[in-house]
């Protein structure tokens, strides 16, 4: 284990523990960049769609992971902001600022909605957010006029300085705009998790009666988190807007909701990991079943069959698997085999053991 | 005279919906947890019946095929809280609405992959059948839910106030520890309650195969039922009912005098406005979490 | 002028009365205790300090200003502080985490240079690492600063609560319940952290508390309830041999 000693505050403060970590991140990071060299234009493709994914989980840990208000609606909010963007550009504002505005939008929009529910927990807010993406579904259709209704919307691609970008003409740029959106959105996610709102938040997260003994306003902090929530998820969903060219009101359908949620519990809540995990886990399934069922298929002689339903199914029984077994995710996973690695051989099995109580009641009584 | 045959359409409807709230709610109040996949349970309570007796499948009687297929499905909610839900206890009730979800998802697939995604009508005795009465023409069917959803709540309700394993069911609802300290076996209660929620579940799938046709995405009538069962209040049982009725007899209106495109938005408004200005429900108090 | 005062404060739940026209004042510089059986409205007085409850009738005045103006998250902007009965942590953070979040009322950032991290926000950060340093110190927390809560023994979280108030740097310090579930050592080490509270911080302390070994042992003075009403103020002595609070707690000699 690398024991590191702290002799300053500032390598408290700093967002990395150490120079060997800072490296680690670096190389991966120009690893990354340099993706459109050494992957093909299909495998680009996938990876800036797992970026994407991640992008709008990361919107969704800071409201659930790091807020702990559970929100089975935020594909509405990617719905929001892909239409804001397309609308902004088809009024002629160029991209480089459309594409903030739309984000910017989306997250006052979702402050706005924050204020009615602020007085819900739980399966409530679960609900209410439930119905807002469903809702969001016959809002588009019903605002025929701006959003294009059933027939949706198209769109090629964005100019910047002149210089036009596209999800098919040009791959590996696209991909570095999402990339470099990637970098931003985590970078001040690490940001807000140093300063004191990261710190607020996760204070209504674990106890709201003594964050409130404390001065932290609750209806305010939940009312931002909201809104930086929304703000990134509105991002995600101009990107999804780009990478798919054309959408209507079912591409961000409630399913979308529900799935977001689920990938960043499988990824682990309460971490800028976790988001990242998730989307892989996300972006990935549906080729590793494909691979699977071809070699399923080859090895008893029979034709690949297509399983309506199973990309699904197989998610759902994923979750489960994590949500019995490893609670806090892959991120959580991660955590023990590398502390297992750097212990060697002197880990224990109850290193990582949290106390369960008797009955942690949600219900008001 | 048309208004009067739309309430009856609806009220049967909201039956199907109050019965699945039902099974929201007895859960809830047991254990704490979050079905979500109560409408899938009732998707497949509707395709194990359907299993049962329809020609193409086994072909048993009707009237035989009911009770086997509610068994299975109480054994069904039983085995779920055994081997899955007993695991989470200790988790937050989010993790527990996730897994459920998920769950969802599987018996979704597992149906589809047993019985297809055609959808599928229960062939039943009372199938086309009319009551006429005055002017009104009824579906035979509408006014059997409307009768099974009366009998299975009037029941219910006797089980839960006058036998001692209803009242103990309450007992350990209102407060787990004070009830496993007064010998109730808290655990063995819960799989029991889990296990009348998936034959309630059973009887709503029955009910509704029998009115219209079952695929494996019905299951997701659960989210109405569950805006259902949170418009009626999630901590009451007559709540939940009434929220299912009350969802259900909006619909044909809201489709009746409404504009297209906007009618289909009445529950989940209503849902909303609930949210909003009584988030506990209609039908329920407020209290305050002590410290 | 007291620090805390209350008057004829009363607060109904339905038709139980919890509190009935309680007054009473806390000198500043002074360890203020309440005692009282269970039930006798003990915790109830806090959570009306804290703005948890708003009483039915009477005043709360703290420091000369109205503490019943503002919201439950103003009140700690006031200087007041607390610990829970039943510790409320923020669990699944660290201990620094914890005692960062009691620097709140002090932020001065906003949520834009946050997201930056501007070098303004570093340098409050700096600040509270400082002050938060200090609480650890004085209380021996050194050994669990980086470790998870939701893995600490009981004692060690009853002690991260009181640090977490103290980094609020309050003028008042209500502690309910400091010494429940504690072992005899520990009970002994927070008597000796109380009274420190009091002599080397400052702090006026107001505590709830059933131990009256610890009640006798710093408080300046005591308040016997029993019923949501006063039953005695005076001197710990004076108050353990009040016939009202004897019959309260042993019942009426027959």
């Amino acid at each position: 284990m690398r024991i590191v000693f702290k002799t300053d505050y500032m390598q408290d403060i700093r967002p990395w523990k150490d120079g060997y970590q800072l490296s680690l991140y670096l190389i991966l990071l120009a690893v990354v960049i340099a993706a459109p060299w050494w992957l093909n234009d299909f495998y680009l493709g996938e990876l800036t769609n797992v970026l994407i994914w991640a992008i709008a989980g990361l919107g969704l840990m800071v409201l659930t992971g790091h807020t702990g208000q559970a929100s089975l609606g935020h594909a509405a909010f990617l719905a929001i902001g892909c239409y804001a963007n397309v609308i902004l550009i088809e009024a002629g504002i160029p991209f480089l600022i459309a594409f903030p505005l739309a984000g910017i939008l989306t997250g006052v929009i979702g402050a706005t909605i924050a204020v009615p529910a602020l007085r819900l927990h739980g399966i409530y807010l679960a609900i209410f957010t439930l119905a807002l993406s469903i809702l969001m579904d016959d809002i588009i259709v019903l605002a025929d006029p701006i959003t294009g209704g059933v027939g949706g919307k198209y769109i090629g691609g964005v100019e910047i300085f002149g210089h036009m970008i596209e999800r098919w003409g040009t791959p590996g740029q696209f991909f570095w705009l999402v990339l470099t959106v990637t970098v931003i959105v985590t970078l001040g996610y690490i940001n807000l998790l140093r300063a004191p709102l990261g710190r607020s938040f996760i204070a209504v997260r674990d106890s709201e009666v003594s964050a409130q003994a404390m001065g932290v306003d609750i209806a305010r902090t939940k009312t931002i988190s909201f809104g930086l929530s929304c703000t990134v998820t509105g991002w995600a969903g101009a990107l999804m807007g780009l990478y798919a060219g054309a959408f209507n009101n079912e591409t961000f359908s409630v399913v979308i909701s529900i799935q977001l949620l689920m990938m960043i519990v499988i990824g682990g809540l309460g971490s800028i990991h976790g988001a990242f995990f998730g989307a892989i886990v996300i972006g990935f399934l549906p080729q590793f079943l494909s691979i699977a069922k071809e070699y399923v298929g080859a090895l008893f002689g029979g034709d690949t069959v297509a399983i309506p339903g199973l990309e699904f199914g197989v998610f759902g029984m994923i979750l489960i698997a994590f949500i019995l077994f490893e609670p806090m995710g892959i991120y959580g996973r991660w955590l023990k085999i590398r502390t297992w690695i750097e212990l060697f051989p002197f880990y224990r099995k109850d290193m990582f053991k949290r106390q369960k109580s008797y009955l942690k009641t949600e219900r008001l009584r | 005279m048309d208004n009067i045959q739309l309430l009856i359409s609806g009220l049967a409807n909201g039956c199907v919906y109050g019965l699945i709230a039902l099974g929201f709610v007895l859960i809830y109040k047991a254990t704490e947890a979050v079905n979500f996949a109560q409408g899938d349970f009732m998707m497949l309570g509707a395709f194990v019946t359907i299993g049962l007796t329809n020609t193409e499948y086994m072909g048993l009687p009707f009237w035989m095929a009911l009770p086997i297929s509610l068994g299975v499905m109480a054994a069904l909610g039983y085995l779920l809280d055994r081997l899955v839900i007993r695991r989470m206890f200790g988790e937050s009730q989010t993790a527990v609405v996730i897994l459920t979800i998920a769950l969802g998802f599987v018996i979704r697939f597992v149906a589809g992959l047993i019985w297809g995604h055609e959808p599928q009508t229960l062939q039943n005795p009372l199938a086309g059948k009319e009551v006429r009465f005055g002017g009104l023409v009824l579906g035979m069917e509408d006014v059997a839910v409307i009768i099974v959803t009366i009998l299975l709540t009037w029941s219910l309700y006797v089980f839960f106030s006058k036998t001692k394993l209803g009242l103990a069911m309450q007992g350990a609802s209102q407060n787990q520890l004070a009830a496993y300290y007064m010998g109730i076996p808290v655990k063995r209660v819960q799989g029991l309650i889990w296990a009348l929620a998936g034959a309630v579940a059973g009887v709503a799938g029955i009910l509704f195969a029998a009115k219209g046709s079952v695929d494996p995405n019905t299951g997701l009538l659960g989210i109405k039922a569950f805006a259902a069962a949170v418009i009626g209040g999630f901590g009451s049982l007559p709540g939940a009912l009434a929220g299912g009725l009350i969802v259900g007899v909006i619909e044909p209106f809201a489709s009746r005098y409404i504009a297209a495109g906007y009618s289909q938005i009445a529950p989940y408004a209503l849902l909303l406005a609930v949210l909003i200005f009584r988030p506990h429900g209609l039908f329920s108090q407020v209290r305050v979490k002590k410290v | 002028m007291s620090l805390l005062e209350l008057e004829n404060v009363t607060l109904k739940f339905g038709g139980l009365t919890a509190v009935d026209r309680l007054s009473f004042s806390v000198e500043e510089g002074e360890v203020f205790a309440i005692v009282g059986p269970n039930g006798a409205g003990k915790s109830t007085v806090f959570n009306l300090i804290s703005r948890f409850y708003d009483p039915f009738e009477g005043t709360i005045r703290f420091d000369g200003q109205d503490l019943l103006a503002v919201k439950p998250s103003g009140v700690a902007a006031y200087g007041v502080a607390r610990t829970f009965q039943n510790i409320e942590l923020f669990e699944h953070a660290t201990v620094l985490q914890n005692l960062l979040v009691g620097r709140h009322r002090h932020h001065k950032s906003n949520v834009i240079s946050e997201l930056f991290f501007t070098p303004s926000v570093k340098r409050q950060e700096l600040e509270n690492r400082e002050k938060v340093e200090e609480v650890i110190d004085f209380l021996d927390l050194q050994a669990y600063r980086d470790k998870m809560i939701a893995g600490l023994p009981y004692g060690v979280r009853k002690v991260v609560e009181v640090a977490r108030a103290l980094a609020t740097d309050p003028k008042l310090l209500l502690l309910d319940e400091p010494a429940s579930g504690l072992s005899v050592e520990e009970t002994t080490d927070m008597r000796w952290w109380i009274d420190d509270i009091r002599r080397q911080m400052g702090i006026t302390v107001l505590m709830v508390e059933h131990d009256m070994g610890l009640v006798s042992g710093v408080s300046d003075r005591v308040l016997a309830m029993a019923d949501g009403a006063k039953l005695a103020l005076g001197t710990p002595a004076e108050v353990q041999s009040h016939p009202a609070v004897i019959e309260a707690y042993l019942g009426k000699a027959s």
